[in-house]
This record gives structure tokens, sequence and C-alpha cells, in this order.
């Protein structure tokens, strides 16, 4: 190999010296202009908002006296006390994590079910790929209001068929029932309303997960499996063994993603049951302060909170699961 | 031997259980809508006596339901029209300056070596792991003060910092696969930089920024908490959203009658989500692949 030539070197960059900087200059010119529309636009309302939850949570502010608080102010921790104090926050937070947990496990299980059985090409299955997105994608009010009316004790078609098909004694009151649920003599010790909502959140939100599994299945290389195929592993063999270790990445990603929009989620449970029968989540419970008891500065603590907690949760699962990677 | 046999019995069952998951998996997602659908057409007492039923019997079908909730409340109706109006306001202002600011930052990532470039990405990403309930805090503080709170324009304004982020990453994807060559052919033609980027990227990007249109205008239309909180004390501001919601809790409202609205609700929604699926299921889950 010869060394370089200087010549050639220059040759390489198209323009002489000043004009290429003076294109790098435009370029970083162009770009802080180009990108401050987006910086101020998300700096002011979603940046500095944040920042001022965090002053409202050390505050006493309240709708009443909303007008005549100012930034400065008397601060103190009377907030957090009161709230982390305050019958019904900590099952509140259970409630929260339950319905997460098993809300993203059930969305990412049906999700995983749903890439593998559409797995291989059929007649129509892109339509049916498109058709399994729809709960996703549907408004949240009309999809929550349908549910409602399915479940309704009085007219719903589920307890119709239920008591008249199934042979349930009574209709169930899905969304309203505090009882702890038995499906088939099982105490689950979970109140009905709450297992009826994370069986929502798993219809609701599988898609997104059937999504990205599917993504990620298409890139498999045929070869792995066909090689499985040959030597004789069977279906589920070539599944714990070739498919799910290539799962694993995605499914952790998943994993995250689905459990942070749910712990943070509000419509879903608001909707459906208004926060009552024990499924009352932070997020409904934050609403409720700021809405009904108008009182602000409470509820900026617990969202704040709420926020703080699933950093935590986040960053020791990212933590684990980074570990275990590089084990693996 | 046994690995053969057990080879044989998975196949079968398997065989056996896809179609069956197919179609199960199918009609939990599809019949609520059915449902929804259903419930809209038929009258009120005919649901009452028979709720079982899974089709309108004959002489049943009743659009009723339908004239009642677009009907204006002046003239005894839910006033369902005003209502769309007001999502149509909602979502068409969010995607017009979504896009506004979008495009421009897009491609400023994607192309233009700024300090900075890959960490304001992330940035932006990150405000997206906040729950929504705590910026509802502050901007509902900060709306009442300002005596915006209650206006379209306002929730307009909050819809597009929410989905800015998101629009941004899902445009600068796109902007990454146009070869940059065709620009500096442009600039070698002696355009600047915001004349390539109009007069050759743009117009390349505008699959992309169809869908991403697209995309935004669901996430407006469909959206419930902001407005819930910024909108709720005046009926003539509700979005589709917000009103279903509201008299979902009234007993006047026959539930049939808020089926048709629920139905108002969702077409545009599943009209939109078919003419883009493509675009959108790709768009979103660019990068998915490499894991």
């Amino acid at each position: 190999m010869r060394a370089p030539e200087p010549g050639r070197q220059d040759h390489r960059s198209r323009r002489p010296g000043p004009a290429r900087s003076a294109r790098v200059r435009e370029d970083r010119r162009a770009g802080y202009l180009l990108i401050s529309p987006t910086a101020v636009i998300v700096f002011v309302m979603v940046v500095l908002p944040i920042l001022w939850t965090v002053s409202l949570a050390f505050q006493d502010v309240r709708l009443l006296n909303l007008r005549t608080t100012g930034v400065v102010g008397a601060y103190s921790l009377d907030n957090f006390r009161a709230v982390l104090t305050s019958p019904g926050f900590l099952d509140a937070l259970v409630t929260t994590l339950v319905y997460s947990v098993f809300g993203t496990a059930c969305a990412i299980g049906v999700g995983v079910v749903a890439a593998l059985a559409l797995r291989a090409p059929f007649r129509g299955r892109g339509l049916v790929r498109a058709c399994m997105l729809i709960p996703y994608v549907a408004p949240v009010v009309a999809a929550t209001f349908v549910w409602t009316t399915m479940l309704n004790p009085q007219f719903g078609v589920v307890n119709h068929y239920g008591t008249t098909l199934l042979g349930w004694n009574d209709p169930i009151a899905f969304l309203s029932s505090a009882e702890s649920a038995s499906p088939f003599g099982i105490d689950l010790h979970v109140s009905t309303a709450l297992l009826t909502v994370v069986l929502f959140e798993g219809w609701r939100s599988f898609p997104f997960a059937f999504l990205f599994i599917t993504a990620r299945i298409q890139a498999i290389p045929e070869s792995l499996e066909e090689a499985a195929r040959v030597d004789g592993a069977t279906p589920t063999q070539r599944f714990r063994h070739i498919v799910l270790p290539q799962l694993l990445p995605t499914l952790a990603v998943l994993t995250v993603l689905r459990f942070i929009w749910t712990f943070n989620n509000f419509d879903d449970i608001y909707l459906l049951t208004g926060g009552g029968s024990g499924t009352q989540v932070v997020a409904v419970r934050v609403y409720d302060y700021l809405i009904n008891r108008g009182d602000i500065g409470a509820a900026a603590a617990q969202a704040l909170v709420l926020a703080a907690i699933l950093a935590v949760l986040v960053t020791v699962y990212l933590k684990l699961f980074g570990r275990s990677e590089e084990v693996g | 031997m046994s690995g053969v046999r057990r080879d044989n019995v998975e196949r079968r069952l398997f065989g056996v259980l896809r179609p069956v998951i197919i179609v199960l998996l199918l009609v939990v997602c599809l019949f609520p809508f059915y449902y929804m659908a259903l419930l809209s057409f038929r009258p009120l007492d005919a649901v009452l006596q028979d709720p079982g039923a899974l089709w309108p019997q004959a002489g049943e079908i009743d659009l009723g339901t339908y004239r009642d909730v677009l009907t204006s409340t002046a003239n005894g109706g839910q006033g369902f029209l005003t209502f769309i109006r007001n999502s149509a306001i909602v979502a068409i202002g969010t995607v017009v300056l979504t896009l506004l600011v979008a495009i421009p930052g897009a491609y400023a990532v994607s192309r233009l070596d700024f300090f900075g470039r890959r960490q304001i990405s992330a940035v932006f990403l990150g405000v997206y792991f906040f729950p929504a309930i705590l910026l509802a805090i502050p901007l509902f503080v900060f709306f009442t003060r300002i005596g915006q709170r209650g206006t379209l324009s306002g929730l307009v304004v909050v819809y597009v910092a929410q989905v800015a982020a998101v629009s941004i990453y899902m445009l600068r994807n796109y902007f990454d696969t146009i070869p940059p060559s065709l620009e500096e052919a442009a600039a070698i033609d002696g355009c600047t930089r915001l004349q390539a980027m109009r007069h050759i990227s743009l117009p390349l990007a505008l699959p992309a920024i169809a869908s991403n249109a697209l995309f935004v205008f669901m996430i407006a239309w469909n959206e419930f908490l902001f407005a819930l909180l910024f909108l709720v004390e005046n009926r003539s501001k509700w979005t589709v959203s917000l009103g279903l919601s509201q008299l979902a809790g009234s007993i006047e409202v026959p539930t049939t009658v808020l089926m048709a609205g629920s139905v108002i609700l969702t077409v545009p929604i599943i009209v939109l989500f078919f003419l883009s699926e493509r675009w959108l299921a790709g768009g979103l889950t660019a990068g998915a692949e490499k894991g």
C-alpha cells in the first residue's frame, strides 16, 4: 500500500477550504434555525411545566387561591407529608403496580401468540393483521363506552350470554364489583373491576406488541429454523431455542415501553370505572385531587411521586436486564 | 423415533390451534366494534327486550339514533355536529402546526451537523415517559391563569408539544433514507441548503409526511385527558371524545343514541387507519427489526 499523497488528499474534499467551512457554518446556522420552533414549543409546553410541577408540589396551592400564588411562595414539604400518609395512597400505588404488571404481561403475551399464529402466510393475512390493530387505534372513549355497554349487568351482551349459555347464577357487575374475582373457583385476591380493566388493557395494547414482534420475527433468517428442522427439532423446540432468543431483546424493550405507558395510564380506568371498586390508580387519584378537591399542591406532589417511582422501577429493570444480557 | 412422533403430534396440534386462535383473536378484536354498530341501528326498547340479538331483526333497523345525535341541542338533539366541528378544528390545526415545526426539525436532525443534534432527539423522546397527568397539572394552572383554558387553540398548542417529538422521530427516519448526494448535486448547481431541502428532499419525503399527518390527526382526534381538563365547562367547545364521555354518564341519553355517537367518533379513525396502515406500521417499527 502506498502512503496517500498530499495532493490526493486535497482532491478528496470537493471544495476548497474556506468555502467548505462556510458550508459547515451555514449548516450549523440552518440547523439551529430549523430545530428552534420545536425546541421552543417543547420547552415551553413540556419542560417548563415539568419544572413547574416540582415547584407547585412544594407550595400550598388550591384552585381557589390559584390567581394569587406566584412562582416564589412559601415552600414546604407539607404536600408530600399529607399525600404519603393519606389513607388510600398506598392502596392506589399497589393497584397501579398490579394493573401495570398484569396489563403489560397480558398485552405482550397475547401479542406473541398473535404474531406466531399469523407468521405463516395465507390468503388475506394482510387484512387480518390490519384488523388486529384496530383495538389500538380506535378512540379510547368509544372503546371504553362499548365495553361498558357490553359488560352492563342489565342489558349487556356478555351477561346475557353468561346467564343463558354459561349458566352464571347472576349477572356480573364487571366494572363496579369490588369483590375479589374468582373465575373457575380460583380466588385471585384482586377485585373483579380491577381484573376487568387489566383485561381491557390487554385487549387494547396487545396490537402494539403484536406489531413490533411481527416485525422482529420477519427478520429472523429462515436458514436458522430450516437447519433446526433438518436436525429434527419440533415446533415448540424451534420456538424455545431459535425464535424466543431472537425475540428477547424486542420483548425487553416492549416490556419497558408498555409498563411505562400502563403505569401512567389515566384514560382507560377513568372512563371504565372512574377509579371505583378497587381500581383507583395513582393517575386517577391525581386527577381527583386536582379537579374534585381543587388541591393542586397535593396533586402535583402525587404526580411527582408517581414519576419518581416509575423512574426507580425502570432503572432497576434496565440494570437487571442489562446485566443478564451481558451474561447471556 | 419418539422425537419424530412428538414432531407429528405438535404439528397436528398447532395445525388445529392456529386457525382457532386466529378466528378467536379476530372475534375479540372486531366484535366490540360490530356490537357498537349493531346497537346504533337498533331501537332502545328492542335492545332492552332482546339484549342477546347478534344482528338486527327484520324491519328493526332505525337510523333515528343518528338523527338524534347529530341534531343540535336547540332542536332537541345531542349536538354532535358541533363536536365533530370542534374535533376537526383541533385535529387539523394540530396536524398543520405539527408538520410546520416537525418537518424542518426532522430535516435538521437528520442532515445538518449542529451542536447537540444527537442529544436533542433523546431529550424530546425522554419527555414522553412522564405521566400525562403530571403535565396536565401545570398546563391546567397555566392556561387557567392566562385565561386560555376553554379555547380550542390552547388545546392545539398542547397537542403539538405532545406529538412534535414522535413526529420528528418518524420523519427523521425517512429523511435518513434519502441519499444526501441528491442534495449535494443541487448544491453544486448553486442551491442553498434551504432551497435544496425544499426542492429535493421535501417532495421525496411526501409519503412519509402524509402518513405522519394521518398519525398526528388520529392522536389529536382520539385524545381525551387534555380535552377533559380544558374544555369540560363549555358544552359548545366539546370534542367528540369529550362529548361522548360526558353524555355516557347521564341517564337521559339512550345508550343506542350514544352508540351512534361512538360510530361517528370511530369511523373516521378506522378509515384513515386502513388508508395509511401500510405506511404507519412501517414508520412506527422502523429499526425494530434490528432488535
